[in-house]
């Protein structure tokens, strides 16, 4: 029963928070009903005995996605009169995707709903002696090790495209090297000097 | 007895359990906070505070009436919902990472079998509060301190979870209890020292990952070397510039609840947690039951001290990071060298002759 309650408490919460990102008229309000949201549905994972798939959530998308996010967000100068400008312009569009989207998913739950409850995709094992952590450790690393290899050179490719745009070598700009710094001695830092009262350090003493 | 098995004595069970870890963090972290201002006078040759009860021993309480008694100043043009969850954000967050700590054999409140995980997503929301809070505030200074923090955080977390990884690999477990009996025995059977016979050539990953989680903790909690956040010279307080009162103390308790939660890291993960290290593990179970708790608790209370003492030196010793350098060592260095480490820990698994 315990459980029956979280599993209300925490679908309210998702459902409210996730309407209020989109209701919200300051975008910063935005991104915090999203880690709302984010931290209910790991929530539910938790009581679906995916604990693994929900620490990752919120390790992954609140603990650094979001956190981007709201950088970005937060920097942005926000104008409420121009934001609801576009409100009417906009709406048949987002209507569209909107029924589109809702159609896709009745279909999808009235197919479950008609293959029944129970049936899983075939392939799936229930492995109830080991821990949900080694289960996914088992199939990542060895079913599909290619695919899950392949997922992260796509990654890769994506953040050194993101590098490349943004990396510029201007000239004339002096940077720290910190391997000069810390090698230099005292050799090329020092110079002795026993200049002449009234002469002063001339130039060819400090080489 | 059976009364404790069902759902209302667990949950009694539970929450008291809740309740006494909390208490108990809190007024170890009254005595911490002093210990820290002593130790960083120490250094400087000052006598820090000795005025409120023996030696000063009542400072942190007195500080505490000072912080609730004042009033609560909200700046006008700020976020008031936002500004004052910020604090609070930190604070629950702070203690709600205790729940996964083993103190002692069985003394945890939540026996996670994710439980470095929980940890690890537990501290890396932490970063939360203080944006929210430098964003709330609706003035330059603590943004700019929040902006910062988001930035420093998140590069240290990359650090911090390649090293857990190198742990979790030697381990075998992401559960707290499993890696710290996995440390069971001598000194050199702690994780720092290569986790003794079977693991031994281990220590040399072990030993620079205990040091590079040490720094990285540092920057993680933005203590001093890395407090940029709250640079006092460049941004008056950072993120804390428009707080007062309790809204401030929240958030001064949760950064020093973080704090000593690294420290229960650092010897969960590296120092073999509650066995002792100077006697086998074996011997302490063989003496009488309240004898060898005492004794498990004690040792993990000692090394968490001594680590903290290790933050509080760091503090009165180091100065200050400039920001760039501190970026260029969380990306360029750490991230690297630990990357190494995991690859040459998991090699080693897979590979390994272990004896």
């Amino acid at each position: 029963m315990i459980a029956a309650i979280a599993f209300y408490v925490l679908a309210a919460v998702s459902v409210f928070a996730a309407l209020r990102v989109v209701l919200a008229s300051n975008p910063v309000h935005s991104v915090l009903w999203l880690i709302t949201a984010f931290f209910s549905a790991a929530g539910l994972f938790v009581l679906m005995g995916a604990e693994f798939l929900a620490m990752l959530l919120v390790v992954v998308y609140v603990g650094a996605v979001a956190v981007l996010f709201l950088f970005v967000v937060m920097m942005l100068d926000v104008d409420f009169v121009k934001l609801r400008e576009g409100f009417t312009r906009y709406m048949p569009f987002g209507a569209v995707v909107a029924c589109i989207l809702l159609v896709e998913m009745i279909l999808i739950s009235a197919a479950v709903a008609a293959r029944g409850a129970g049936a899983h995709a075939p392939g799936v094992q229930h492995a109830t002696d080991v821990t949900n952590v080694e289960a996914i450790g088992r199939v990542l690393y060895t079913d599909y090790v290619y695919i899950f290899q392949a997922a992260g050179l796509v990654l890769l490719v994506a953040m050194i495209g993101a590098i490349v745009l943004t990396l510029r070598h201007r000239p004339h700009v002096k940077r720290q090297d910190i391997h000069t710094q810390v090698t230099r001695d005292r050799k090329k830092a020092l110079a002795m000097t026993r200049p002449e009262t009234g002469a002063g350090v001339r130039p060819e003493d400090l080489v | 007895m059976d009364f404790w098995t069902t759902p209302l004595g667990w949950t009694l069970i539970t929450v008291g359990g809740i309740l006494l870890v909390t208490v108990g963090i809190l007024i170890s972290l009254a005595f911490l906070l002093l210990a820290d201002r002593k130790i960083w006078a120490g250094v400087q040759m000052r006598k820090g505070p000795n005025v409120v009860g023996p030696f000063g021993l009542l400072q942190s309480f007195a500080d505490f009436f000072k912080f609730v008694l004042k009033e609560v100043v909200i700046p006008s043009g700020s976020d008031k919902t936002v500004f004052l969850l910020a604090p609070l954000i930190t604070f629950i967050l702070a203690f709600a990472a205790w729940a996964v700590i083993p103190f002692a054999p069985g003394w945890v409140v939540a026996d996670l079998n994710v439980g470095v995980l929980y940890l690890f997503a537990i501290s890396s929301l932490g970063v939360y509060g203080i944006i929210m809070g430098g964003w709330a505030s609706n003035s330059k200074y603590p943004f700019l301190g929040a902006l910062r923090s988001a930035a420093q955080m998140v590069s240290y977390e990359v650090s911090i979870g390649f090293i857990i990884v190198a742990v979790i690999l030697l381990s075998g477990s992401m559960n707290f209890t499993d890696i710290v009996d996995a440390q069971a025995g001598w000194l050199w059977d702690w994780n720092m020292f290569g986790n003794g016979a079977r693991n031994w050539p281990t220590i040399v990953i072990m030993i620079p990952m205990l040091v590079l989680f040490f720094v990285s903790a540092l920057a993680e909690t933005n203590r001093p070397p890395f407090d940029l956040p709250e640079a006092e010279s460049e941004l008056v307080a950072g993120y804390q510039v428009e707080y007062s009162s309790t809204p401030y103390l929240l958030f001064m308790i949760g950064e020093y609840a973080n704090i000593v939660l690294m420290c229960a890291m650092l010897t969960i993960l590296f120092c073999g947690g509650w066995h002792p290290g100077i006697v086998t593990t074996a011997w302490v179970e063989s003496l009488p039951s309240w004898m060898s708790y005492t004794i498990f608790l004690l040792s993990f209370i000692i090394k968490a001290v001594l680590w903290f003492c290790a933050f509080a030196l760091v503090k009165a010793f180091v100065p200050r990071y400039r920001y760039d350098q501190l970026m260029r060592l969380g990306w360029k260095i750490f991230l690297p060298t630990s990357l190494v480490a995991v690859v040459l820990a998991a090699a080693w698994q897979v590979f390994g002759v272990h004896g």
